[in-house]
């Protein structure tokens, strides 16, 4: 697969947001461990968001521990700001089956009652168990089930398909 | 209504209280033995009994068994325990003083003899308690309790209330000819513990039982028993110690002997590592280096019995966390069998085996039993050698199934059990 | 040796947590990494997750103990399970229920999980042994047998003081071990981790039979046990060991074996001092010591929590279910 221009993709969905949103000194940025917080850094610096940047690890509200079983390398989840009435901008790598952003959206509920939650992912594929659906997105995949994408990074960052057997 | 006469042929005589140990028939008449080997003159049996490929021994003699009636009715009673016995080749019982009530009067030993005489299918005989209520405190009727069948007195494993009542016990029973039975514990020593004090306790963190208490009462007991002359056994040794110092006394003629229960000459602490209720003893069971003491004395006769030390429970007595199960295993079933597999395993010759089960605990309980001398009450054991069974919760007789040997590959099947008549009734679940 | 096939399932994973022994070094390791996890937890506003939410959990107390009961309590508590507080008192002369009915009758309950803590060692493996499957059986101290949260916690606690290699640590356990379960179940975590030495310092009558047999090394003199040692575990003494002559008082007991400053300057200077609660101020060790630099006695607190929400975590995988209101 031609190596996506990842630099390229932040600054079309940076741009979105803008069209989008009001980003004001009131605007609130959350990224999902580990991918989407390295995406919603460089968002959050584009943007010149005031607000420190949350970050959330949703290891303790997967809905699928029963198979995958406890993640020991969790980090705590970091949130410098009240969410109420807040519009706040989820941001993760790759939107698949749905689940961890809904796992993210439970855990965001557990903190406090936002306004709204806007969606942007770096990469959006095929593949989705629940009705949910990104507000901005870098880069649509087409891919089949038994193929996996997986942003590596923090430096460099690049997208990599993986087949598995 | 006469006995028939009987003639048990084809089989392997084992008589070790009389040296006899060959392919001898057995003549009975009158529930007696009549002739070993040659009939007498003018013999005719009513039963023939092929004993072809088999050895005939005495009726087996087991030294303690308890049969919880009266008393504990709920685990098992004189009528099961007999019966299991008589399927086990087992033909004499005695009983410990332990009841409830505490055979302490003539009444006690005339119900349990007449209950057992009842059901017919071995003999019990009791050792009457050594004071009121094993309390320790007072002395028991002694020769009350004499007088009504008991063939020695015991406290039964509870303390006596000093050394002073210890002594004079022992003279008033030796005044009678009575035997003292003893269970070597010191109580301060053995407090609440429930397993061998060493490696295994201290991982487990379980009060244990230091060697000292067996030993520490022993050597105490030793001293009243050459003060005061009277005879004495200790019942269920385990540590090498403590027989070393029994074997010392029997050398300078102390009168006393002393017998092992089967359990500790297969098991040891570390069986008890994963908590099996299974392995809970009182006294619990010893080391390694105390199994193979306690295998050598019973080879050099030193230990001169081997006993089944028989408690059969109820399934609720073991289904608890260890320290709070009761401790004691049914043992009636497989006395024979594993008495044979030490001689299978090179500890003892076959003659010196059934000694230790047959004359060796009718010695020490003074009782005319556990011989085929031509005159005595034909009590007889025929058992298949090589008949091979499973030792499990269905071919068990006893009404207790609680044994650590659960499972195990039995050698040694009975055929025939003989008290003085015709074969006793039979659990024929074998 | 105890129970080891009891405590992990087929597929390798936790399903009781019964004692150190029977562990291997993988799983013990990924126990003290969840627990690390858990830590962060306690630190956020939030401090709470829906990781055990709609399971119940019962503690199940023979031996009194609030302290240790309200901590798997909050334990369970931030993990969002149901908690059931079930104390009953064995010393009473009567004989109530017997043990495996107790349990029948709260199984019949739906209950996922008991948290143990009786007076008889092997009580937590007769329950695991007798639990249904789905059921699982968390340790709380068995009579002398094992505190294995315990040795969690401590174990934290040492990794994120002295660091994860435990074979350059000189380890120091001192007082009543013969009475102790925190100090055998510590014993064995300290070996499993290979610590470099494990050290017991008491009298002989605060030793059980064989100690060396645990893999420790004796001392009976606690300046020569101090010496150059990176950490110190001092146990509880109970007013007991003086009525059961096993001491003569604890005006001596302190004075041989209680913790001071200037006894402490024969450890390393980075030294760090545990207890593991509640201590006795004169007895164990002085004042100056249980609140002075070298004490980790508060941070050990707030790792039993972060321990138990762990074991209980990973006892319960197999039990939880996709949520039904996602």
């Amino acid at each position: 697969m031609k190596q996506a221009d990842i630099p390229t993709l932040i600054d079309r969905m940076a741009e979105e947001l803008r069209q989008r949103l009001d980003i004001d000194e009131q605007t609130v940025m959350v990224g999902i461990h580990t991918g989407g917080v390295w995406i919603a850094r460089l968002l959050h610096a584009k943007l010149g968001i005031q607000k420190p940047l949350g970050t959330l690890d949703i290891s303790f509200y997967r809905d699928d521990f029963t198979r995958i079983g406890m993640n020991p390398q969790v980090k705590p989840s970091e949130l410098p700001f009240t969410l109420d009435g807040r519009t706040i901008i989820l941001v993760d790598d790759v939107l698949h089956t749905g689940r961890t952003v809904r796992a993210a959206m439970n855990e965001l509920f557990d903190y406090g009652r936002p306004a709204s939650i806007v969606l942007a992912t770096l990469v959006e594929r095929s593949g989705r168990e629940l009705p949910i659906e990104a507000n901005v997105v870098g880069l649509h995949m087409e891919l089949a089930e038994h193929q996996h994408v997986k942003l590596s990074g923090p430096e460099p960052l690049r997208l990599e398909v993986k087949t598995s057997s | 209504m006469t006995s028939p006469r009987i003639r048990i042929f084809g089989g392997r005589l084992i008589d070790p209280c009389n040296n006899v140990d060959g392919p001898f028939d057995l003549y009975i008449a009158d529930g007696r033995v009549a002739a070993i080997g040659d009939a007498p003159d003018g013999f005719a049996a009513d039963v023939e009994l092929d004993a072809t490929g088999m050895c005939v021994t005495p009726g087996l003699v087991d030294l303690c068994a308890r049969l919880r009636e009266p008393g504990q009715e709920h685990k098992a009673s004189i009528d099961s325990e007999c019966r299991a016995a008589a399927s086990s080749g087992i033909t004499t019982l005695c009983c410990p003083p332990d009841t409830d009530p505490v055979i302490d009067t003539p009444a006690v030993v005339e119900l349990i003899r007449h209950r057992a005489r009842q059901v017919g299918a071995a003999r019990v005989v009791a050792l009457g308690a050594l004071t009121p209520g094993l309390r320790g405190v007072h002395l028991s009727e002694m020769a009350a309790l004499q007088q009504a069948g008991c063939v020695g007195v015991s406290n039964a494993g509870n303390p006596l209330g000093s050394t002073l009542i210890e002594r004079r016990a022992f003279e008033y029973a030796a005044t009678f000819g009575l035997t003292v039975f003893l269970h070597a514990d010191d109580a301060a020593l053995s407090a609440d513990g429930c397993l061998h004090e060493g490696r295994v306790s201290t991982r487990l963190g379980l009060p244990g039982i230091p060697e000292a208490a067996e030993t520490v009462a022993v050597a105490r007991d030793l001293a009243l028993i050459e003060q005061t002359g009277v005879t004495a056994h200790f019942c269920r040794l385990t540590t090498r110690r403590a027989v070393r110092m029994v074997a010392r006394a029997q050398f300078d003629g102390v009168p006393v002997t002393a017998d092992v229960a089967i359990p500790y000459l297969y098991f040891t602490d570390v069986d008890a590592s994963q908590f099996g209720p299974d392995y809970h003893f009182i006294p619990p069971l010893r080391t390694a280096e105390d199994r193979t003491g306690l295998l050598q004395s019973l080879r050099n006769g030193t230990l001169s019995a081997l006993c089944s030390d028989h408690q059969p429970h109820e399934p609720d007595a073991k289904l608890a966390p260890f320290p709070a199960t009761e401790p004691g295993a049914s043992g009636l079933d497989s006395l024979l069998p594993l008495t044979l597999k030490l001689v299978e395993e090179g500890h003892l010759s076959l003659p010196d085996a059934i000694a230790r089960v047959t004359c060796g605990p009718a010695r020490i309980l003074n009782i005319p039993c556990g011989e085929l001398s031509v005159g005595r009450v034909a009590d007889v054991c025929v058992f298949d050698l090589n008949g091979n069974w499973r030792l499990d919760q269905h071919t068990m007789s006893s009404r207790g199934k609680n044994t650590p040997f659960r499972g195990w590959e039995m050698r040694g099947r009975v055929r025939y059990t003989l008290r003085g008549r015709a074969p006793a009734p039979r659990d024929p679940a074998r | 040796m105890s129970g080891a096939n009891l405590q992990i399932r087929a597929d390798g994973r936790l399903r009781h947590f019964l004692s150190i022994e029977g562990l291997d070094r993988r799983i013990f390791t990924e126990i003290l990494d969840t627990a690390d996890s858990f830590t962060g937890v306690a630190e956020q506003s939030v401090k709470k997750v829906p990781l055990l939410r709609g399971k119940t959990i019962v503690n199940l107390f023979f031996e009194a103990s609030t302290r240790t009961r309200t901590t798997f309590e909050l334990a369970a508590k931030r993990l969002s399970a149901d908690v059931l507080n079930i104390n009953i008192d064995v010393s009473s002369a009567v004989k109530g229920e017997t043990l495996l009915d107790t349990l029948r009758n709260l199984q019949a309950m739906h209950v996922d999980m008991f948290v143990v803590r009786h007076s008889d060692s092997g009580t937590a493996h007769f329950i695991a042994a007798h639990a249904l499957p789905h059921v699982s059986v968390i340790n709380a101290g068995d009579g002398r047998h094992a505190h294995p949260t315990q040795a969690v916690l401590d174990m934290l606690t040492i990794r994120r003081n002295k660091g994860a290699d435990f074979g350059r640590l000189t380890v120091a356990i001192v007082g009543d071990i013969a009475h102790s379960r925190v100090a055998r179940s510590q014993i064995h975590a300290l070996n499993l981790l290979n610590t470099g030495e494990v050290r017991v310092v008491a009298p002989r009558t605060l030793l059980p039979a064989d100690v060396e047999s645990l893999g420790v090394k004796v001392f009976h003199e606690l300046r020569e046990g101090l010496r150059d040692a990176d950490v110190v575990m001092m146990l509880r003494l109970q007013r007991e060991r003086m009525q059961g002559a096993m001491l003569p008082s604890e005006h001596e007991y302190f004075r041989l074996y209680g913790l001071t400053d200037e006894k402490l300057s024969m450890a390393k200077a980075d030294v760090t001092v545990m207890h593991p609660g509640p201590i006795n101020r004169g007895v164990e060790m002085d004042s100056q010591v249980a609140d002075g630099p070298p004490s980790v006695i508060l941070e050990q607190v707030a790792h039993g929590i972060a321990a138990r929400m762990a074991v209980m975590s990973m006892a319960m995988q197999q039990n939880i279910q996709p949520q039904a209101n996602d």
